[in-house]
């Protein structure tokens, strides 16, 4: 069957920004075992480009992205954000610029014990003084835009439910809350959907990428499921052992591309044009 | 390929055992029953002082039967008052020093010569037993509830720092990297990422250590250190034992109570 780019879902990209927000340039990780984990990597990431970064486990997808906001310190190589180098920033020079990066987890990583609302707000941690967050007495603002996010992704209800009451899909959209109302330039997103349904899944996909069009955030998506990946971003990256193997638009992704990233398989299956998803994007 | 599964089929099948080599296992065993013997026969046990004391220890436990409340309740009065404000400064002080060291003592976020320092600490702490230190500070300080209260919060802070610490290194480290990466501070972060996952156990080992502290404070007042001990060691030179009985009575019944409410407070917290 013949592939065509989905049309419905137009993603950031398509407008042409080509002002560069980050340059990774020979990023490199070797962890105290040894293991090279990321082997000279080199990426250019335009202002409000969604990119997947697709790869087999242990490729090293997490650890390049946390090595971009300093949680994985890298060991050599550099991270520039709007060519400020994240490499050399000391700590409160770190926590500015770490601001400017939102991060979405797997397992979405809500503090369990705490409301909805600390959640979304502690994404203001970086702008508030301790005393303030300490006493939960955040500006009217910050408030404000935590509850239009909420609202934003139909939980506004669940304010005030802790985070252990949610859902998993529910959890997931606090999570991206928390994200953005860093107000963040770039998106760091770890495997958003490894944990959710496959309807859930698409949900949660289709929600950051329009989230992304809206605010023309550049977002980094680790993401195990080619054929989703597919759906939703423009551009696709293959990481295996650590280096760059694929860079492209997902049209290009052919079985061979993905033998040479995965492994051989049959991967007709994989890539083939999913009529259900046009379907339901008719409909939505 | 079938041969390595046909020589298993039909073969009955049993745990491996821990110690694999035979005689050896049989020695281990038989090893320890005739130590068990052996030990047992060192005791030596006087039958004549054992058939004497009976008397005594039936007069002891009769006791309880008709407590005496009355004739020493001024003393038990004081001797209380005096064992429950031990508790309650002994514990609020220990636990407040406790949690900086607790934060400290836990490798994943101190760094190595915090650590160090702070383990340090607590094993200092948690090698004294409570007798020792208070003997110590009764020396120190002389005589008094003084002693006794510095022994609970000294022993306070190796008990809670280190179940603490313990808890904190056992925490989900994504929710706490989740806080790291929106660019918080370190306090903040440990108010959103650490604090809300070891609260409840926090509170729940707080509870516990006062529970604790009344028991060890009616133990202290034996070598000094001031409390219902004290009042409960002069019932027993005086062979008061209506007395002594009175106040073991009231000992458990506070420590009961005690306890009944660190359950209710835990179940809340959770």
């Amino acid at each position: 069957m013949h592939w065509a780019p989905p049309v419905s879902f137009p993603c950031p990209s398509e407008r042409k920004e080509n002002a560069l927000l980050l340059s990774l340039k020979s990023l490199t990780k070797t962890y105290r075992t040894g293991d090279k984990a990321l082997v000279s990597v080199s990426l250019d990431i335009p202002k409000g480009q969604v990119v997947a970064l697709i790869g087999p486990s242990g490729a090293g997808k997490s650890t390049l992205i946390r090595c971009i906001n300093r949680l994985v310190e890298p060991t050599e190589g550099q991270v520039l954000l709007d060519s400020v180098d994240i490499t050399e920033l000391s700590s409160s020079g770190l926590r500015r610029e770490r601001r400017r990066m939102g991060m979405i987890f797997q397992e979405y990583a809500l503090v369990e014990r705490l409301t909805v609302m600390e959640n979304v707000l502690s994404g203001r941690l970086g702008y508030v003084g301790f005393w303030r967050s300490f006493l939960r007495k955040y500006p009217q603002s910050d408030v404000d835009e935590a509850f239009r996010l909420l609202d934003r992704v139909g939980l506004l209800a669940m304010a005030d439910k802790r985070a252990d009451e949610l859902s998993g899909g529910q959890r997931q959209r606090v999570g991206i809350c928390r994200a953005l109302i860093q107000n963040p330039s770039l998106l760091l997103v770890d495997e958003p959907t490894a944990s959710l349904d496959p309807k859930t899944s698409r949900q949660i996909m289709r929600l950051i990428c329009e989230l992304c069009e809206e605010r023309g955030l550049a977002a980094i998506i680790n993401i195990h499921d080619v054929a989703l990946a597919q759906m939703f971003v423009q551009r696709v990256i293959g990481l295996q052992s650590g280096s760059v193997r694929f860079d492209g638009p997902p049209t290009a992704l052919t079985p061979d591309v993905l033998t040479e990233i995965y492994g051989e398989e049959d991967w007709q299956a994989t890539i083939r044009k999913d009529d259900e998803e046009d379907a339901e994007a008719a409909v939505a | 390929m079938t041969t390595a599964l046909d020589t298993r089929l039909g073969q009955p099948w049993r745990k491996p055992p821990f110690i694999k080599r035979v005689w050896l296992r049989w020695s281990v065993a038989a090893g320890a029953v005739l130590y068990l013997i052996a030990a047992i026969a060192s005791i030596e046990v006087n039958w004549s002082r054992v058939y004497e004391g009976l008397d005594r220890g039936a007069a002891f436990i009769m006791s309880f039967t008709r407590p005496d409340f009355i004739s020493r309740a001024g003393d038990i009065w004081d001797g209380m008052l005096e064992s429950l404000i031990m508790t309650v400064a002994a514990s609020v002080v220990g636990i407040l020093i406790s949690i900086p060291i607790g934060l400290g003592a836990a490798r994943n976020i101190a760094p190595l010569p915090v650590y160090l320092v702070c383990r340090s600490i607590v094993a200092l702490s948690r090698a004294l037993q409570e007798i020792i230190v208070a003997i110590l500070l009764v020396a120190i300080f002389g005589f008094g509830p003084l002693a006794g209260f510095l022994t609970l919060s000294f022993a306070t802070i190796g008990f809670l720092s280190k179940l603490l610490a313990e808890d904190i290194e056992a925490m989900d480290r994504v929710q706490a990297e989740a806080i790291r990466a929106t660019g918080a501070g370190w306090m903040q972060w440990i108010n959103y990422g650490v604090q809300p996952q070891v609260m409840p156990r926090l509170i729940g080992l707080s509870m516990y250590r006062v529970d604790i502290n009344f028991r060890e404070s009616a133990i202290l007042g034996l070598v000094g250190a001031g409390g219902i001990g004290a009042t409960l060691n002069t019932a027993f030179d005086r062979y008061e034992f209506d007395t002594a009985a009175a106040i073991l009575m009231l000992i458990i019944g506070i420590v009961m109570v005690l306890e009944y409410l660190s359950g209710i407070i835990r179940a809340r917290v959770q």
